[in-house]
């Protein structure tokens, strides 16, 4: 049993040691927000912040979060009240919206490191992320929108 | 181990008729489509009968609504009309995801036949008229009940929003109290187009109303087939055989059953199936099969660069090759011997990968007590789905239970479901509910490609300088598939021409892409004319409009980008535009883009991007924006990066590092979309953003450099060759 906090609650998964992530937060324990897209850190669509920091969840093992604080696209915020959140409804990002909690959490990171970003900082940070559907402007404008409006 | 619970989808499957208190209108089959009846009426009929809207005492009105949500916006676009006509407050309207029931559910098809299928860019145009004849004719039986209440000729009456009124007594009925007490009548109203709301009218449409699905989208409770969660379910993920189409011979079956928390190996057509408890063990079962493979498959010995360089060029050049004529008119050949000039291109083009980001997956299960298959899955066709799963499993298609969800893209991909064929023989050997997800690499090795090609063209200038003939050869395997888009009558009505598809066959699978054979058709008829326009020293704007012959509907849209993108008006340094033109699902569009190129690296960067738009009436203004905007980023990830290649029939891309996909550092800074009013009814615009983006790009590399690009995509390497050359 592999110990961890996962949006505030404490949990224990018994599962080998260098399971991903990835599979431990959604088939073990059933939260299917944080998606699989490649499982080889290429795409971003698994990203949740560990201790707030933004990571993919697909190249982290269970062994490695043992004691930490893992953060997932269902505890960003307990009403979609995240101003990335708000931002992304009102500039209405998602389209198929498979990597939109990657991209909201990521988003949400620099938020927190950064209140303010350029619009290069952003492409910066938001790079490892993919969007098939091709939302990269709509992503930057809610960024902008989550930064003014905080 | 904990658990958690996740949320429940608000898109549900509900009961049929039963249960629902209030007014509930069904829908039944017409030889025309679809249009509502009583229920006594329905239950006459041996036809499945499902409802299409209902009201509750609340006045709550839920609408079923028929079209996969795969990004474009479709579920919440295609019920806003059938709102509009009922006169519904939106706010009080409930989706619901239809049932696989194509005849009732479906929209006319070619040759009358019924279809759920959403490929094409079609939800929205297959569905629009046919859903407002159905509000309208919901309005009418709200209406007449009223009236009927209140003793007056329902011609007295009017609607609001969820609102009947009699406005000579002032008396206001909500649809929830008139669903309370009225009965629905043995005979609906009839309802023609001519009964239907003015444009000045609309409440919905035309304007920009949220999409339903976009909460769901961002607190992570949107739910895809990955993510259905069923008791007692195991996981499963096959491999394929790596030369595509090829059959599985032995493999270390007891060593893999003997690995912890293996529950099956499967073997398939063409792979082997593992099953396991958990999708981690799986991955490690995975890793361990060893497959030894048939000979024998048809693509083995397959290079496909090989092919593409050489072969097709000799199957252009041999005479006797076989041909099939896709289209023509007029006198080609002595239009040809007498033309004034004759210019010739060739142009090329890579297989194309979906890259959907959700890898394929889907979830099955068979129940014994009543011989049912249950299946979740996201697809752009779930009537075809379901037919085509009783007929691999034998069953009687009823016995088949369809749970449609989310699509993580569809991109043409998913409207063939070999991956839930999997899923369910994997779920009937194992007798266990499965989920089987393919892995990414899986998912690009096992693809179906847009097929790669070569296109041969010649156009043939008469004394005047006008391009009076044209000739059009592509050449590549998968039939239709290398000819969507190669006519270009729709912008370009030339009087002499001659198309034509020069087959061969590889062994590779193949499949519609976002706009199947446009990209790379619409690269070559663009790239020639921008070349020829050089040629003749005219302006690309000017040589389309004096020596093209050009419909008005193309004039229309030229004109409208010239302004939008203000084609005259000096660009900063290392920059320049390119201009191409497009047609696809009954839309027209014309596009620019603005392009630099680092000269050491080769890397060519689309800064802006302006197209226009004919995409007859809008309905959803904002989502069809979005809709263009990602065609436009799709296009261009396959202009500048996207390419598979084979070697011995195997795919040798296998992930995002080596099939790269563009990011947002490559995507345009800005992308404006304008749309052309010319009052026809709604036309596809989920793949009209696509197709012009090859050439626009190739004919601004140009403009920059006085060079051309003749095989998409426009690599770094292939960039740097053409400088040199």
């Amino acid at each position: 049993m592999i110990s961890f906090s996962v949006n505030g609650k404490p949990v224990s998964v018994s599962a080998e040691p260098d399971t991903p992530l990835l599979w431990v937060v959604r088939e073990h324990l059933g939260l299917t927000g944080t998606k699989f897209g490649c499982g080889a850190g290429l795409c971003g669509a698994c990203t949740v912040h560990l201790n707030g920091r933004p990571v993919r969840a697909c190249q982290t093992s269970l062994e490695s979060v043992e004691g930490e604080l893992v953060t997932t696209i269902e505890g960003l915020s307990p009403d979609a009240s995240h101003p990335v959140q708000k931002a992304w409804i009102a500039e209405q990002v998602p389209q198929c919206g498979y990597c939109q909690s990657g991209q909201i959490m990521q988003a949400a990171a620099l938020l927190a490191d950064n209140p303010s970003p350029s619009r290069d900082e952003i492409v910066a940070h938001m790079n490892g992320n993919i969007c098939r559907c091709g939302t990269y402007t709509r992503i930057i404008a809610a960024i902008q929108r989550a930064s003014r409006e905080g | 181990m904990a658990s958690m619970e996740t949320n429940t989808p608000r898109l549900t499957r509900r009961s049929f008729l039963g249960g629902a208190a209030g007014l509930t209108f069904t829908v039944a089959l017409g030889p025309k489509g679809f249009f509502l009846v009583s229920p006594a009426q329905a239950a006459a009929r041996e036809r499945p009968i499902g409802a299409w809207v209902r009201i509750t005492p609340d006045d709550r009105i839920t609408i079923v609504t028929p079209a996969a949500e795969m990004g474009q916006g479709s579920m919440t676009g295609v019920p806003i009309a059938l709102a509009e006509e009922m006169d519904a407050e939106w706010s009080k309207v409930t989706l619901e995801m239809a049932p696989a029931e194509p005849e009732i559910y479906g929209y006319v098809s070619w040759g009358g036949r019924k279809s759920m299928g959403i490929y094409g860019s079609r939800a929205v145009m297959m569905y629009f008229e046919q859903m407002r004849i159905a509000g309208a004719q919901v309005r009418k039986v709200l209406l007449n009940a009223a009236a009927e209440s209140w003793g007056v000729d329902s011609a007295q009456l009017t609607t609001e929003p969820n609102v009947v009124i009699h406005t000579a007594s002032n008396h206001r009925i909500s649809y929830g109290e008139i669903a309370a007490f009225a009965q629905t009548p043995s005979t609906m109203p009839q309802v023609t187009h001519a009964d239907l709301k003015p444009k000045s009218a609309f409440r919905l449409i035309g304007k920009a109303v949220p999409r339903r699905d976009i909460p769901e989208k961002v607190n992570g409770s949107a739910r895809y087939s990955i993510d259905v969660r069923l008791p007692d379910i195991v996981y499963a993920s096959t491999v394929h055989s790596p030369v595509q189409l090829g059959r599985p011979k032995r493999w270390n079956d007891d060593a893999i059953r003997s690995m912890p928390g293996v529950v099956d190996v499967v073997p398939l057509e063409h792979g082997v199936a593992v099953v396991a408890e958990s999708f981690e063990q799986v991955l490690a079962a995975r890793k361990a099969l060893e497959v030894v493979w048939t000979d024998g498959a048809k693509a083995q010995g397959y290079d496909s660069e090989r092919t593409l360089m050489s072969d097709y060029d000799r199957i252009a050049g041999d005479e006797n090759a076989a041909s099939e004529r896709i289209g023509g008119k007029g006198d080609v050949d002595s239009v040809f011997a007498r033309a004034a000039r004759v210019y010739k291109a060739s142009f090329r083009s890579d297989y194309g990968y979906h890259a959907q980001m959700e890898p394929l997956n889907a979830v099955a299960r068979f129940n014994p007590s009543d011989g049912t298959l249950e299946v979740w899955e996201g697809t752009q066709a779930p009537g075809s789905s379901r037919r085509r799963l009783a007929q691999a499993l034998g069953l009687d298609v009823t016995k088949v239970i369809h749970h449609q969800q989310y699509l993580g893209g569809g991109f043409g991909r998913r409207s063939i479901n070999d991956y839930t064929l999997e899923a369910a023989v994997i779920a009937r050997a194992s007798g266990r509910t499965v989920k089987l997800i393919w892995t990414r690499e899986e998912d690009l090795s096992y693809g179906m490609f847009r097929p790669q090609a070569l296109q041969c063209l010649e156009a043939g200038l008469d004394e005047n300088g006008r391009v009076a003939g044209w000739r059009h050869c592509v050449i590549g395997d998968g039939g239709r598939l290398i000819y969507s888009g190669i006519k270009l009558d729709k912008y370009y009505p030339i009087p002499n021409q001659h198309i034509e598809r020069r087959g061969t066959s590889h062994g590779i699978r193949l499949k519609h892409w976002r706009a199947v054979a446009h990209p790379f058709n619409v690269f070559a008829i663009e790239g020639l004319v921008d070349e020829i326009a050089a040629n003749e020293g005219l302006d690309p704007f000017a040589f389309r409009r004096e020596r093209m012959p050009m419909t008005s509907k193309a004039r229309r849209v030229f004109d409208t980008v010239e302004r939008m993108c203000d084609w005259k008006a000096p660009r900063p340094k290392g920059r320049a535009l390119g201009l191409s033109v497009t047609e696809r699902s009954g839309s027209l569009g014309a596009g620019v883009v603005e392009i630099s190129m680092d000269r050491a690296s080769g890397k060519i960067r689309v800064h802006k991007v302006w197209v226009a738009v004919d995409g007859g009436m809008i309905v959803q203004p904002e989502m069809a924006r979005r809709n263009v905007e990602s065609g436009i980023v799709y296009g261009l990830s396959s202009v500048l990066k996207e390419r598979a290649t084979m070697k011995n029939g195997a795919v040798e891309q296998s992930n995002f590092h080596d099939y790269e996909v563009l990011r947002m550092s490559e995507a345009p800074e800005e992308i404006h979309v304008e749309f052309v009013d010319s009052g026809t009814k709604p036309t596809g615009l989920g793949e009209i953003g696509n197709p012009f983006i090859a050439a626009a790009v190739a004919n601004a590399f140009h403009a920059l450099t006085g060079r051309r690009l003749y095989h998409m995509p426009f690599t770094p390497n292939r960039v740097r060759a053409a400088l040199e050359a």
